[in-house]
């Protein structure tokens, strides 16, 4: 899967779930302070990563995620795996 | 000791998504019940149910503050909106006032099975989600409306069968009454799906006349055969006497009694005794004799015992007063959860229009039923002061005298 879909993937699911828009949506915003993504957040993100991607991530991988771009970074990551 | 008075009411039920459908319904003795195709294609004994659309709250609530929301939750969220909106308070209020919440609710089966099911088929919960553990609680209204209203006074959800709604109410009456605060948002809910039904289904205490949906529910009349499901959302706001006063808060009604009593006996059959001790406290709270009762509405759900032994109950206590009686169940079907607290709003709006809705269907009386004033069409009558009923599976009973100012 390519960087570019896996962006899209995760951009529409995140304005699609969260109400966000795309000028929001940078590689460098910050889950928290950016885009208001909190703790509780992750646990429906974890599920659309499990849907689209097939991957099980845990909580404690989930911390790590800061930015988006940590995000898409996981999933391409993991994907290639 | 406080005056407890109530400034706001807000309804969302099958009768009506606001108090102004719900007061045209009742005034027309309009029917909310419906065939559920589902429950017939899931082989349920009986496919009737109250019916009403959920509330689309996309754009009206924050994503956060709705995925925590099951159905019940929903309509209690419109039903408290328009509650509030009645009584004049804003977010200001709240936010400088110690206001609480204590709604009935007894079950959230959808998101309990949702969740099963995605255990089961993925062994695993991540798909789960993190909405389903506020929507699954039982205290998920007042879990959620809490959070969405900012509230800073008690926040509880009363689990007490088919009174759970009716004992919110009193247990509020209470607290106001005896100064532990000012304001609470009191109500009950009530989901409306197949899942939720299925054990009572089970039980065979469900009318199964599909033919004629709107005739199924038909308390006390001598062909009755079993209660009708439903559900919705009421909100009432419960206000010290003087906070509302002194906010010059539009005031409704006012509390004056809550009686209360367990059957101590059968976990599904009730007893005559019981009521009647919880029909008898709330006089007695109330400082009231029955011939002051200008209006009675009758927990009575269709079911064949429940209504003989309420009619029973009603008369031990008024004996040959003839109190004008009727249950509004005739044509919403059985709010549960919700009922106790929905059938304070519909009387209050009969006070307030000076009519008594009909207990449609009421064609013959039985033995009991016959020693009743059952009003089975909408007659014109003033109504001052009007008690409420409400029992529950346990043995749980719970009474309400309510003025109208």
């Amino acid at each position: 899967m390519s960087k570019e879909d896996v962006v899209t993937i995760v951009n529409d699911f995140l304005i699609d779930e969260f109400e966000l828009e795309e000028e929001q949506l940078h590689p460098k915003a910050r889950m928290k302070e950016d885009l208001d993504i909190e703790s509780l957040d992750f646990v429906d993100i974890a599920v659309i990563i499990e849907k689209e991607f097939g991957l099980k991530v845990t909580s404690e991988q989930m911390v790590k995620i800061k930015k988006l771009e940590d995000l898409y970074n996981f999933i391409l990551a993991h994907s290639q795996n | 000791m406080n005056r407890v008075v109530i400034t706001g009411t807000g309804i969302y039920a099958t009768i009506g998504k606001n108090r102004e459908e719900v007061t045209d319904s009742l005034y027309q003795g309009k029917s909310g019940i419906v065939i559920d195709p589902k429950r017939t294609e899931y082989g349920f004994r009986s496919a009737l149910t109250g019916a009403v659309e959920r509330p689309n709250l996309k754009g009206v609530l924050p994503r956060r503050e709705r995925v925590g929301l099951p159905e019940q939750g929903a309509y209690a969220y419109m039903a408290t909106m328009e509650a509030l909106q009645n009584a004049k308070i804003d977010e200001d209020f709240l936010a400088r006032n110690e206001v609480g919440i204590l709604y009935g609710n007894d079950s959230s089966a959808v998101p309990v099975v949702e969740a099963t099911d995605i255990i089961r088929e993925k062994k695993g919960t991540i798909r789960i989600g993190s909405g389903s553990i506020f929507q699954s609680m039982n205290s998920t209204v007042t879990m959620n409306l809490s959070v969405i209203l900012k509230l800073k006074g008690i926040n509880l959800t009363v689990s007490g069968a088919c009174a759970s709604g009716s004992h919110a109410i009193g247990l509020g009456y209470f607290l106001i009454k005896q100064g532990l605060q000012n304001t609470i948002i009191c109500g009950g809910a009530q989901e409306i799906n197949a899942f939720s039904m299925g054990s009572f289904d089970a039980l065979g205490a469900f009318s199964v006349r599909e033919g004629e949906p709107s005739k199924a529910s038909r308390p006390f009349d001598r062909d009755r055969d079993g209660l009708v499901p439903s559900g919705g959302g009421a909100t009432v706001i419960l206000e010290s006497y003087e906070s509302a006063k002194q906010r010059g808060a539009p005031i409704l009604g006012e509390v004056l009694g809550y009686g209360f009593s367990s059957n101590g006996e059968h976990i599904s059959i009730p007893n005559v005794d019981g009521p009647a001790r919880s029909l008898e406290m709330a006089l007695r709270d109330a400082h009231l004799n029955p011939e002051d009762i200008d209006y009675l509405n009758a927990h009575a759900t269709s079911t064949p015992v429940g209504d003989a032994n309420e009619a029973q109950a009603i008369h031990k206590v008024f004996r040959d007063i003839k109190v004008p009686v009727s249950s509004t169940k005739s044509m919403t079907g059985h709010e549960m959860w919700m009922g106790g607290a929905s059938e304070i709003i519909y009387s209050l709006i009969m006070a307030h229009n000076s009519f008594i809705a009909p207990n449609i269907n009421f064609e013959n009386p039985d033995e009991y039923s016959e020693k009743l004033n059952i009003i089975s069409e909408t007659t014109e009558h003033k109504i001052d002061i009007f008690l409420s009923n409400s029992f529950g599976f346990g043995g749980t009973n719970s009474s309400l005298v309510v003025r109208k100012l």
